[in-house]
């Protein structure tokens, strides 16, 4: 397939494994951000390819994981409200909430619909003018536009019956809270490609400033992952920390605009709990208080107790890259992708289902 | 399609009187006739000798009408082909509807039709039926269950247990075409593509295959629900030893990988229909192929891997770059990704 197998090409492979295992002269430890990344490394068997020096760490850039559990419940607590038809991503709807999923929760009779865009759940707003449609919009900046646009689009069909229960999470704090917690051993980081094509790289300057560490936008083929490490671990090994962009073929230093603008026109800074994690300042997107009529958090008022996350689940840790999840002691035991105790288990794309699926033979 | 006096299909229909005789007066026995069928009995009843395969299974397809088939065709396909992977020629299918209420006549009898047209290309009567009738909301269009009974072929031996390390894991086809076909035009997720599902029964090349292999034909499956990698982690688990794939040898074609891609999904995940897997001695591999080649379903049939005494009950890919993992079994429904 064009535009992809260019990057699945098996002799460059070879030729960047090798460049890196020439480069590397000691061990380093580098995040990749982005679940998507994660997901790429171990589906196409990159994680034993590379020299064993190079240690990647499953960063907390999967929105699913990072989705707290309050919110689950609150989505839960929709979607059996009689009359909403809640609308999902499609892995979103197998996360545990306190009490149940939302793939439990429409087995109990409520109208829970995987869907690929938002739009698509404006249009049902459209069509079923006595329901209440909420999209559960979450994500990092990826999918902020396309959510952002269904306001507009709802706002501009005079439509009162759309609301988007928004829990949008924001990358560059993201990792700030890791380098802030001085017991993480990240060294450098693989920022998420697609983040950065719709935002831009600016906010990234300071950051490698800041925390003296190299970032380098890495994209999400084989090639693209190979590239991204061996320009990381050249500056690691070089002493350097710059920001550089090795998905330049995507990524414009200034973005999208016209995405960042419908953002602006929908969402404003606020701060946000991650799940595992806590809170952290300034760190998601909320819908303005001038648009709260498509705001669910707003529209809504939702009667759910608050409840801790699971004790035994050390989500955190591994999010953060201070423990791998086959050093918690409930992994593979009694949490599995079948039966999650915590969200990274959950997702494809989060850390401990990763190992899960790789990691189970080699263990 | 006979000219009756309803359109829809309703309640009484499925009550046993005047309305199901008229329903399966009207077309049903006539369109599906054979001497077993014909007695109108409770139940067909059938001489035979020798070893039988029986095998059943239900269609609950939405929806019903999908590009390349309908619910009918699949209904007789698949208790078909799970006859087939047993090694059996199948001979004699049972037919039971549930239906909603309101189904239109012309879809019901587009239904059968299809019934009809596949049980004569697979080469099987429909002995015995059903019909009921349940209330609007209460099923989705229409349900059918197959049940079936073949001869086993007498050159088959078909057992996990006769898996031994070095045979060859072949699949007769592109994989994933039928789900990503099925998923085209899933509500909330419809996308244009030119992809057809492959729904086909499998028994004659099947017939042929032992014919010509016997033996050395240690197992078939069909990958239909949870797909190539659940069939495969299954057959590590029961015969005990490890498999190796390849996923450069896997086929699948463009338009499908391509939708793959977009919506986030691994073809090995994906429903099949109009496929089967084998495992067979090295030896015959080759032939084997060769002759899957012959048949039109089968033109694309490719040797994927085969079984190692490493990593017992494991299944290991190796990606196209180079790398390995773990091919695990599929867990819950595969839900597309996020981003």
């Amino acid at each position: 397939m064009k535009f992809l197998s260019e990057y699945r090409n098996p002799e460059l492979v070879e030729q960047y494994l090798n460049e890196i295992k020439k480069t590397v002269t000691r061990p380093w430890t580098i995040m990749e951000v982005c679940g998507g990344q994660t997901h790429s490394l171990v589906k196409n068997g990159l994680l034993n390819l590379l020299p064993k020096e190079v240690q990647m760490v499953h960063g907390p850039g999967c929105p699913v994981c990072v989705t707290p559990i309050n919110l689950i419940d609150k989505a839960v607590y929709l979607a059996e409200e009689k009359g909403v038809i809640l609308c999902s991503f499609g892995d979103m709807i197998r996360v545990p909430g306190s009490k149940r999923s939302l793939l439990e929760s429409k087995a109990r009779g409520a109208d829970v619909r995987i869907l690929y865009s938002p739009l698509e759940a404006v249009k049902l707003a459209q069509q079923n003018p006595d329901k209440e449609v909420v999209f559960f919009a979450v994500g990092f900046e990826t999918t902020a536009p396309a959510n952002a646009l269904s306001v507009v689009q709802a706002k501009r069909l005079g439509l009162t019956n759309y609301s988007i229960l928004a829990s949008h999470v924001l990358v560059p704090p993201a990792i700030e809270a890791v380098m802030n917690d001085k017991t993480a051993p990240i060294q450098a980081f693989l920022a998420a490609g697609h983040v950065c094509a719709i935002m831009g790289i600016g906010q990234y300057y300071q950051l490698v400033d800041e925390y003296d560490i190299p970032i380098v936008v890495t994209g999400f083929e084989p090639l693209d992952l190979l590239q991204g490490i061996l320009m990381t671990v050249k500056q690691l090994e070089a002493g350097k920390a710059n920001l550089e962009n090795q998905y330049s073929r995507i990524v414009k230093p200034e973005g999208n605009p016209e995405a960042i603008k419908v953002i602006e026109e929908v969402f404003e800074v606020t701060d946000r709990e991650w799940r595992g994690i806590g809170t952290i300042p300034m760190s998601g997107w909320e819908v303005k208080s001038e648009l709260s009529a498509f705001d669910a958090n707003k529209k809504f008022s939702v009667d759910i107790v608050k409840v801790p996350e699971c004790a035994d689940c050390i989500a955190g840790l591994v999010l953060k890259g201070i423990k791998k999840p086959f050093e918690c002691s409930q992994f593979g035991k009694n949490c599995t992708p079948e039966k999650p105790l915590g969200a990274p288990m959950v997702s494809s794309e989060g850390a401990c289902a990763a190992y899960f699926h790789y990691a189970e033979y080699a263990a | 399609m006979p000219s009756l006096d309803f359109d829809v299909i309703t309640l009484g229909h499925g009550s046993g009187g005047i309305l199901t005789n008229k329903l399966l007066e009207s077309g049903v026995f006539n369109l599906l006739k054979n001497p077993l069928l014909d007695t109108h009995h409770d139940g067909a009843v059938i001489d035979f000798s020798g070893k039988l395969a029986f095998s059943t299974d239900s269609y609950v397809i939405s929806p019903v009408f999908f590009p390349g088939g309908n619910i009918g065709e699949l209904a007789v396909n698949g208790t078909v082909n799970d006859l087939a992977m047993c090694g059996a020629i199948p001979k004699y299918l049972s037919l039971s509807f549930i239906i909603e209420e309101g189904l239109p006549m012309t879809e019901f009898w587009e239904i059968l039709v299809a019934i009809k047209n596949a049980a004569q290309r697979a080469n099987v009567q429909i002995v015995t039926g059903d019909t009921k009738v349940v209330e609007k909301g209460k099923g989705d269009k229409i349900f059918i269950n197959t049940s079936g009974i073949g001869e086993v072929h007498a050159k088959a031996q078909i057992s996990a247990n006769r898996i031994k390390a070095g045979d060859k894991i072949i699949v007769s086809g592109y994989v994933a075409t039928h789900g990503i076909a099925i998923m085209s035009v899933r509500e909330g997720l419809d996308f244009e593509t030119a992809i057809v599902s492959d729904t086909t029964n499998l028994n004659h090349s099947v017939k042929e295959l032992l014919d010509e292999f016997g033996s050395e034909i240690h197992l078939f499956r069909d990958p239909t629900r949870g797909g190539v990698a659940t069939v495969l982690n299954e057959i590590a688990r029961d015969c005990g030893l490890g498999i190796d794939i390849a996923q450069k040898k896997i086929p699948v074609l463009d338009e499908v990988f391509g939708a793959c891609e977009i919506l986030g999904l691994d073809p090995l995940y994906v429903a099949n229909e109009g496929i089967f897997m084998a495992i067979v001695a090295s030896e015959i591999a080759d032939d084997f192929v060769k002759k899957l080649h012959e048949f039109e379903h089968g033109k694309n049939a490719a040797i994927i891997g085969e079984v190692v005494l490493d990593h017992p009950k494991h299944v290991i890919l190796t990606s196209k770059i180079g790398g390995k993992r773990v091919v695990n079994m599929l867990v819950g429904e595969q839900l597309p990704r996020i981003c």
